[in-house]
């Protein structure tokens, strides 16, 4: 039988950006937190043999052990769902502070027109501009709202930038300046001016330069090192949840973190959660943890599992589109992208940053007219150099062998001649994209894997060929003699990795009946459950979603202190 | 020569300079603790030898032993038989070949990268999903298969092995360089029907690992000497690239884990 705990406050599952920002506000406030991650610790340290590209970046060394638990992917209904047994489409975080700690620290906010979409398109294009399959909704809250919460993540993070010219309003400028713009950089920024486009730096969490935030929490500057992405900072410079809130959440004295705690269930009882269940991954023994207040802060997949499979909330039924867990499964289409081959420039392609480089949106969100186009939004256009390592970056031009003597011989030629121009394309929902359940294969305590049901549409076929032409006219400009771009978007497949920006399945609205929870990520059906994430966004921007995280978990710690205090729904 | 290289050798003095400064500047900028812990796990470290970080020990040549070089007591097979050995060695050359640019994947050691790799969680898929059922699936569903990576090159090799005996009356190792791309096309192109295992599913696999074996750290038993490295200007693992990633193309010499190990 399962062991129980003496109750607590708050528990909190996963504590990444999301749990470790929750745990920091509401611990700093008197409030007794436990904090149950299923990974193991981290910290800086660990990092000192981290420029390894074959462990960290190859054979996924901080990802979650696929023997373990994985998900399931079918392109339709009507194909049976396998399971993803490697990686490849997307990478799932474990450990302390999960994805926050191997992302890029890329820092973009949404814009004004992501948060209120649906009414913003018909405004402007008509009601026949949407698709009927397409179930984009208004997320309840607006950009102005949100943008004191977003403020407070920038200051949090550090975060190093300049004004975007086509972005939402900011109280506060950009903490600290934009990182150093390498020669590619510079010769996007003159193509993209030369064409009246509107270039800025990118929003980094790879600090410019020392930075002490309002907790206290100093960080060196960026050392441009090219080991970002997938893997840990080893100068503790990269913004992750190990560096910045979890020590302050840690210092209050009110912070219990346990490791190795993988939640199962959320025990619940007429409306209302009672606790978690969770188990010690090693000894294997169940436990109990009673709470007052239960926040889910895993993982998309995670927290809509969770919910599923504790039968808290309405689940998504894709035949009618009632029920909301589940609901609205959004990806991004990353592949609109271009690649330039350059003959007479070479780059110093081997050193980078995560958050190292230069946009434009110009062709994101509603900054540009749809009127005589086949898809709405768009997405942020990007020139990065993030560091291009030798296993995985052996780009050649279109039309060379893909091994032998051609290949070798080419590959080292343009290893540091190439620039690339790439694209986060927004995902829009539509009703028969979601999670559910798998009917079949198991996790490691036998407890059903998430299935996605997804695929690309022409709305995603459309947007991305768009914006691959857009990379290649400023590749063109920045004076390429070859550019590969996109022509045609295949199918989605799970197998080539694209982006970890999955979002959806526990979204945020205005209205019980299409949402599932209100805009201070409280569950409708239960209202001391706080479910927080990318999940609750009801379909995906054209950026990185982790800046918008960071904004509506602070917005939800807030609201855990009001929920405490008066009790009920706070909307 | 390429007009915007910094210098031909000369590069990787100049780095070397900048590099120094930037870890001076590095140190002063992480001077600071939080609650008393010290930021960076890699600062202790660096504190500890500052100014001898490129002070290294000559080179020690991690090849075959030759009469002056010592002996790289790496070179033991883990997991192939000999025989297997002998056609990945031959097999990897083929992907990456020695030519004017370079060493190929025979003299980088890529054929005991693959066979240290398959001996270990790798070629078990150690954390991979390989619960049942296993059913065929779509190709956007990737590997389907039950069998572990160990397994599918013993059945591929023994069946390139196979297919050159009857095609060429010959073991793999000993065609010519022509007839072994010849057999290596059949195999990536599926014409080779294989009822175990995809053909081109194994290529995809031989070709994949060659490329780790010839550009992985050295650590691994490939790259030799950095050797994969220095031919592509990558510079391996550096602290930091602060004093060059706003100027042009530069030649940094490469350093290794290894050395990052022993020079800290």
């Amino acid at each position: 039988m399962a062991k129980t705990l003496p109750k607590t406050d708050v528990v909190i599952v996963g504590v990444g950006w999301a749990g470790g920002i929750i745990a920091a506000e509401l611990t700093k406030k008197g409030v007794n937190v436990v904090g149950l991650e299923r990974g193991k610790d981290r910290k800086t340290e660990d990092y000192f043999m981290v420029h390894d590209e074959l462990r960290y970046s190859i054979r996924y060394e901080m990802m979650q052990d696929l023997s373990k638990e994985t998900i399931t992917f079918r392109s339709n209904e009507n194909i049976r769902a396998l399971p993803m047994r490697q990686y490849g489409s997307f990478l799932l975080g474990d450990g302390l502070g999960g994805s926050g700690v191997h992302w890029n620290g890329q820092i973009y906010r949404f814009l004004p027109y992501d948060f209120e979409i649906r009414s913003k398109t018909i405004e402007r294009y008509g009601k026949n501009k949407i698709p009927p399959e397409m179930t984009i909704q208004d997320w309840g809250i607006t950009y102005d709202e949100l943008e004191p919460y977003y403020d407070t993540f920038d200051k949090l993070t550090g975060v190093s930038g300049e004004e975007n010219p086509l972005g939402g309003k900011r109280t506060n400028p950009y903490p600290t300046p934009p990182m150093k713009k390498t020669p590619s950089m510079q010769m996007f920024a003159d193509a993209a001016t030369k064409m009246k486009l509107h270039p800025y730096m990118m929003p980094s969490g790879n600090l410019s330069e020392t930075y002490t935030n309002p907790d206290g929490i100093t960080r060196a500057a960026c050392q441009y090192c090219g080991y970002c992405e997938r893997f840990g900072c080893e100068f503790g410079a990269k913004a992750d949840p190990v560096v910045t809130v979890i020590p302050v959440a840690n210092k209050t004295g009110k912070f219990e973190l346990r490791t190795h705690s993988n939640v199962r269930r959320v025990l619940h009882k007429g409306g209302k959660a009672t606790g978690v269940m969770y188990v010690d991954v090693t000894t294997g023994e169940e436990i109990i943890q009673p709470a007052d207040i239960v926040v889910l802060t895993s993982y998309v997949f995670n927290n809509t599992r969770l919910l599923l499979m504790s039968d808290l909330g309405k689940k998504y039924d894709p035949a009618s589109g009632n029920g909301v867990i589940g609901k609205n499964y959004a990806y991004q289409v990353v592949k609109g992208s271009a690649i330039g081959f350059f003959e007479n420039k070479q780059f110093n392609n081997f050193a980078g940053a995560g958050a190292l480089g230069i946009s434009i949106d110009d062709y994101n969100g509603d900054n540009f007219d749809h009127s005589d186009l086949k898809f709405i939004h768009g997405g942020v256009i990007t020139l990065s150099q993030t560091g291009a390592r030798p296993i995985a970056s052996n780009t050649v031009p279109s039309g060379t062998a893909t091994w032998g003597a051609e290949f070798k011989k080419q590959s080292i030629h343009y290893a540091n001649r190439t620039a690339a121009i790439g694209t986060q394309g927004s995902s829009m929902a539509f009703k028969h994209h979601y999670l559910d359940l798998d009917p079949t294969y198991k996790d490691a305590f036998g407890d059903p894997l998430m299935r996605i049901t997804f695929d690309f549409e022409d709305q995603d076929r459309e947007l991305a060929v768009f914006l691959a032409s857009r990379c290649s006219d400023i590749m063109k400009e920045m004076g390429a003699d070859k550019i590969d771009y996109l022509k045609e978007l295949a199918p989605y497949e799970i197998t080539a990795y694209q982006s970890t920006h999955n979002t959806g399945g526990v979204i945020m609205g205005a209205d019980p009946g299409t949402s599932a929870v209100n805009t201070f990520s409280q569950m409708w059906d239960a209202d001391n459950v706080f479910v927080v994430g990318a999940s609750s966004f009801p379909q995906n921007g054209g950026y990185n979603p982790t800046s918008t995280l960071g904004a509506l978990a602070y917005r939800t710690a807030e609201g855990i202190m009001k929920y405490r205090e008066k009790g009920g729904l706070l909307v | 020569m390429d007009k915007d290289k910094s210098g031909d050798n000369g590069g990787g003095t100049n780095e070397r300079e900048a590099d120094g400064q930037s870890r001076r500047r590095f140190l002063i900028n992480t001077g600071y603790a939080i609650g008393g812990v010290v930021v960076g796990g890699a600062l202790g470290s660096l504190l500890s030898t500052k100014g001898k970080v490129k002070a290294k020990e000559p080179k020690q040549p991690a090849g075959t032993a030759g009469a002056a070089e010592p002996k790289n007591y790496n070179r033991g097979l883990m997991f192939f038989t000999q025989e297997q050995y002998r056609i990945v060695e031959a097999a990897t050359e083929r992907i990456f070949p020695e030519d004017a640019t370079g060493p190929g994947a025979k003299s980088l050691g890529v054929a005991f990268f693959i066979d240290h790799q398959l001996a270990g969680e790798w070629g078990f898929n150690g954390r991979d999903y390989m619960s049942a059922p296993f059913f065929t699936g779509e190709k956007t569903q990737g590997y389907q298969g039950r069998l572990k990576r160990r397994e599918v090159f013993e059945i591929g090799l023994r069946e390139m092995e196979n297919y050159s005996l009857t095609k060429h009356q010959n073991s793999f190792a000993k065609l010519s360089g022509e007839q072994q791309d010849e057999v290596l096309k059949a195999f990536e192109s599926d014409e080779v029907q294989l009822t175990t295992i995809s053909a081109s599913g194994f290529f995809k696999t031989l070709r994949s690992s060659t490329l780790e074996g010839v550009y992985a750290d050295p650590l691994y038993g490939g790259n030799m000497d950095m050797k994969g490295w220095t031919m592509r200007n990558y510079p391996g693992n550096q602290m930091s690239y602060t004093a060059v990633i706003d100027k042009d193309f530069t030649v940094i010499e490469p350093s290794s884990l290894q050395d990052h190990l022993v020079g800290h």
